[in-house]
């Protein structure tokens, strides 16, 4: 912390907008990754509603959408284009930088006890850089061609030729802008949690003191700082292709009746350029969102995380395997067959950690003495989803059973239930947890409970028919299915999604609600709301800067230490010291 | 009118919404309660909820089973397709009582130890017993797993070889269709690059070479001989695609610049196949399973199982790329005059 700063507390602009302090940052990465988040899941019910009522026309889409859908039915190549930013948003925008940004900006300083982080500036660029893609990628929409239409995982040949798709002009242009833009944030953000954490600890607090969400936030900021480069190539790579007639990518095409000039490229190379990132994005936004669940899980058991060094060990195992699995996206590009084999057996082994980490859930939650707040019940859910989307990645990892549902509805479900809802679920429940700590305000317990049982059943109407899509054969990013004899009784399945789909994005906007009323409105937070242990609830309900009024309080103890027997209150944080026999648990 | 329906409806829900906030709160400052903390009767009520979710959650699955069981892809209609099915069953009957038992645990111990203020929670902060448990346990399921998936990702990827005398196929993609070409006599199909590509040469056969003069080209659909291997080698136009062929448990990626291959032994022809469905108009289908542009979604060619001896005298129909009746193949100074003649006849012969 430099002094200078100072000057600034009671200027607007350096208060809400170049804010250099990490709780307000974390506020502006909530703040956009909401209604980002809000947008991409709007995309969604677009799409939906043409899966469901293929060909039909419904006038709503053309308000909304206006020549994307004329005469109220979605065009087949806007189809795509929403499939592509829907996906994009939803992975990068919402669950890496919305969630990762949101809330490793707000704890890392105050659960490891630091005045703010490493850089306060460095912090500062890293939202704005990323407020700056999501400005490129919104303003995509409205090119000329359209946005990025590829897929998000722009394979090209498609993505690098307009002549393929419309959507390969000036809006994947914009996109990799975009996405260029956002790895210089999500760098500079990893690359400052890392320092933060390692060096700026208050006294005391060991690394195996730390709360399992900082664990969690150190893990993928290295997973990011370790990929995110590697996407940044590929797309620069794609961009040279696209504009300067490179060929990396590209090799004997034949498109709009001319054979192009490309020779010796492969698209197998992006291939892996890309599921090199791509497959640890995936534990990017997991390990959060695990962290965040370990946390509160643990608070409202009134019971320590059971196996705080197992959880650890399973934090780095996951984190290391991670990045020697990306193959498993590509077991049916012809690559070689002893490949294959390598990444079925790297895959199957994230399984491990992964039961490890189900099982301390139970086991923390067995004999406990739980308090259903909004945020359990989104931890629970996370439980759930966990387990259902993390059984059949045994299915999609062994590549003899991937030939048959690779690219299908069956993986659609898959990665819906184990990323997006798990993703999810964890920072909804990181909002309802933190949401004192970033407001000073409550969210309403009530419309949580609502908003929890919606959204679950929503979510589980819609993802988990996908799997019955999938081992019918049923491809993804089909417009619709009624090309085919084969698929033309599915319809009912489409039918049921969409609806569960609908129900599922009106009750988000509850939540919306929730939030916009009780930062405005809501009942001011008394200082340690859920009875918590660790530092954050130490600092005072007003921000200030710097976190704590005086000194740095010193810590004693690891977070856990829940109905520890021998102390009157059931919880004890760990800036109490230990007892004369006390023990912790935690060294 | 629509429109204006639900927008009206969307606002008027909101300011219900707010209006039962209010109401609540202010029914639950009469009793004293804030709107946020937690009470005994709110924790009565949703640990209740949990036990209810889990059976609402059982029951929606059983639902789908029952009622869409049906839609799932029949037997597999290839050799090596039964031992992707058995696999698949193991890995389901391992992965069906695990769902269901951390299910039921999870959701139990939510209901069973919902808070009470005169009970404490058991402080259990470790054991390594427990965690050894739950590392070995999944470890040795997962290595049984691992092992017969890789041994028959090994037996699928296995090549054939040259005296199973398998048919040799050459898939073709391009935006937004397929081309199938079959070797001829000869038992080689002809280089071919997309540079190529001239008038009614859609695939770019290089006219120069022997091997593709017998070559038979077929679209719209393409038929297979029953319990022969069948030896596929894809290639693509344009983007990436991707042969998928779900009833035969078979697919592979067609990527620009390179090709790729799969073989398979159809063992149910497309007839048995109709009758094991009981759908009269049931076919085997080839589809795109790649993104590749706006009409993705419509990009098919049927495949026909059938006897060997029906496939030959459907394969004899077929034209050959340069039809040699009486000339000679060999690679005499003449052979190129004799290409040129026989191309424009083949592309007078098909605008006609």
């Amino acid at each position: 912390m430099s002094t200078h700063t100072h000057h600034h507390d009671n200027d607007f602009l350096f208060k809400y907008i170049f804010s250099t302090d990490h709780k307000m940052i974390a506020k502006q990465f909530l703040l956009t990754g909401t209604v980002m988040g809000f947008i991409g899941m709007m995309m969604s019910l677009f799409f939906r509603i043409q899966l469901g009522w293929p060909g039909e026309s419904v006038p709503l889409l053309e308000t909304f959408l206006g020549d994307w859908a004329p005469g109220g039915v979605l065009a087949p190549d806007k189809y795509l284009a929403l499939v592509t930013i829907h996906g994009t948003i939803m992975v990068f925008f919402l669950l890496t930088a919305g969630l990762s940004g949101t809330f490793s900006n707000l704890l890392i300083p105050l659960q490891i006890g630091a005045r703010d982080m490493a850089s306060g500036f460095m912090n500062m660029l890293s939202y704005w850089f990323f407020f700056l893609s999501s400005v490129i990628m919104l303003i995509s929409l409205f090119v000329e061609g359209g946005p990025a239409s590829g897929g998000w995982t722009i394979y090209p040949p498609l993505s690098a030729l307009p002549e393929a798709i419309p959507g390969s002009g000036m809006g994947m242009t914009l996109w990799i802008a975009s996405m260029a833009v956002f790895i210089v944030s999500s760098l500079l953000g990893s690359l400052n949690y890392i320092v933060t954490i390692l060096n700026l600890r208050t006294k005391g607090m060991s690394m195996t003191r730390m709360p399992l969400t900082i664990w969690a936030f150190f893990v993928t900021a290295i997973l990011g700082v370790l990929s995110f480069p590697v996407l940044l190539g590929a797309v620069l790579l794609l961009l040279f292709d696209r504009s300067f007639g490179t060929s990396f990518y590209l090799s004997d095409i034949f498109i709009a009746g001319k054979a192009l000039e490309v020779e010796g490229g492969s698209p197998i190379l992006f291939e892996h350029l890309f599921w090199f990132l791509g497959h640890p994005e995936v534990y990017i936004i997991l390990l959060p969102a695990l962290g965040i669940t370990s946390e509160v899980v643990a608070t409202n058991s009134r019971k320590p995380i059971f196996g705080y060094r197992a959880m650890i060990g399973s934090i780095l195992a996951i984190g290391f395997i991670s990045v020697l699995v990306w193959g498993h996206h590509m077991f049916v590009t012809g690559m070689s067959p002893f490949l294959g084999a390598v990444f079925t057996f790297t895959t199957l082994l994230v399984a491990i950690p992964s039961a490890v980490k189900v099982f301390n859930y139970l086991t923390t939650l067995w004999k406990g003495n739980i308090k259903f707040t909004p945020a359990m019940l989104f931890a629970i859910g996370l439980v759930s989803t966990f387990i259902t989307g993390g059984l059949t990645g045994i299915i999609l990892g062994d590549s003899a059973l991937d030939i048959n549902v690779h690219d299908t509805y069956f993986v659609v479900g898959h990665f819906h239930i184990v990323m997006g809802l798990s993703g999810t679920f964890g920072m909804i429940c990181g909002v309802y947890h933190w949401f004192p700590k970033m407001f000073g305000r409550m969210l309403d317990k009530r419309l949580g409970f609502v908003h929890f049982w919606l959204t679950i059943t929503s979510a589980y109407g819609v993802f988990f028919p996908m799997h019955f899509l999938g081992l019918a054969g049923v491809p993804r990013r089909y417009y619709s299915n009624t090309a085919f004899p084969l698929f033309e009784n599915l319809i009912d399945i489409n039918v049921t999604i969409s609806v569960f789909a609908l129900i599922g994005g009106v009750a988000q906007f509850i939540f919306l609600y929730n939030m916009i009323y009780s930062i405005f409105k809501g009942p001011k937070a008394p200082k340690n709301p859920w009875l918590s242990n660790t530092l954050e609830w130490t600092t005072p309900v007003e921000h200030i800067h710097g976190n704590w009024p005086g000194e740095i309080p010193e810590v004693h103890r690891w977070p856990y230490d829940y109905s520890k027997p021998g102390s009157e209150e059931d919880y004890i944080p760990q800036t109490v010291p230990l007892g004369p026999d006390e023990k912790d648990e935690g060294h | 009118m629509l429109d204006l329906l639900i927008i009206v409806s969307v606002v008027l829900g909101i300011i219900a919404l707010a209006q039962l906030i209010k109401v609540l709160e202010l029914a639950g400052k009469a009793k004293g309660e804030n709107s946020w903390d937690v009470t005994d009767k709110d924790n009565r009520t949703q640990a209740r909820l949990m036990p209810v979710f889990l059976v609402v959650y059982f029951l929606f699955i059983i639902y789908q089973m029952v009622a869409w069981g049906g839609y799932l892809l029949p037997v597999s209609a290839s050799h090596h397709g039964e031992t992707i099915d058995n696999l698949m069953m193991t890995s389901w009957i391992i992965i069906f009582p695990v769902f269901i038992l951390t299910h039921i645990l999870l959701f139990y111990f939510a209901w069973k130890y919902s808070y009470d203020k005169n009970r404490r929670a058991e402080f259990f902060p470790h054991s390594n017993k427990l965690e050894l448990l739950w590392t070995i346990v999944p470890t040795v399921v997962l290595s049984i797993l691992i092992l017969y998936g890789l041994n028959t990702w090994n037996n699928i990827t296995t090549p054939v070889s040259a005296e199973e005398d398998p048919v040799l196929i050459e898939v073709y993609a391009y935006q937004f269709g397929w081309i199938a070409r079959y070797a001829g006599e000869d038992r080689a199909l002809g280089s071919a690059n997309v540079r190529n590509i001239e008038g009614v040469n859609a695939l770019g056969m290089d006219s120069t070479d022997a091997n593709g003069w017998d070559d038979k080209i077929v679209r719209g659909e393409f038929h297979l001989p029953v319990n022969r291997p069948v030896q596929f080698i894809f290639r693509a136009q344009d983007v990436i695609h991707s042969a998928y062929m779900p009833h035969f448990r078979a697919q592979m990626n067609c990527v620009p610049g390179m090709t790729t291959r799969f073989n398979f032994i159809p063992t149910i022809t497309t007839m048995e196949m109709k009758k094991i469905t009981q759908n009269e108009d049931f076919n085997y289908i080839l589809l795109c399973n790649k993104i590749c542009g706006a009409a993705h979604y419509n990009m098919q060619m049927d495949i026909i199982v059938e006897s060997e001896a029906d496939f030959d005298a459907w394969l004899a129909e077929q034209k050959e790329f340069l039809p040699m009746d009486g000339k000679p193949k060999a690679s005499d100074s003449a052979t190129e005059e004799v290409v040129e003649e026989v191309l424009e006849e083949t592309a007078t012969s098909s605008i006609n």
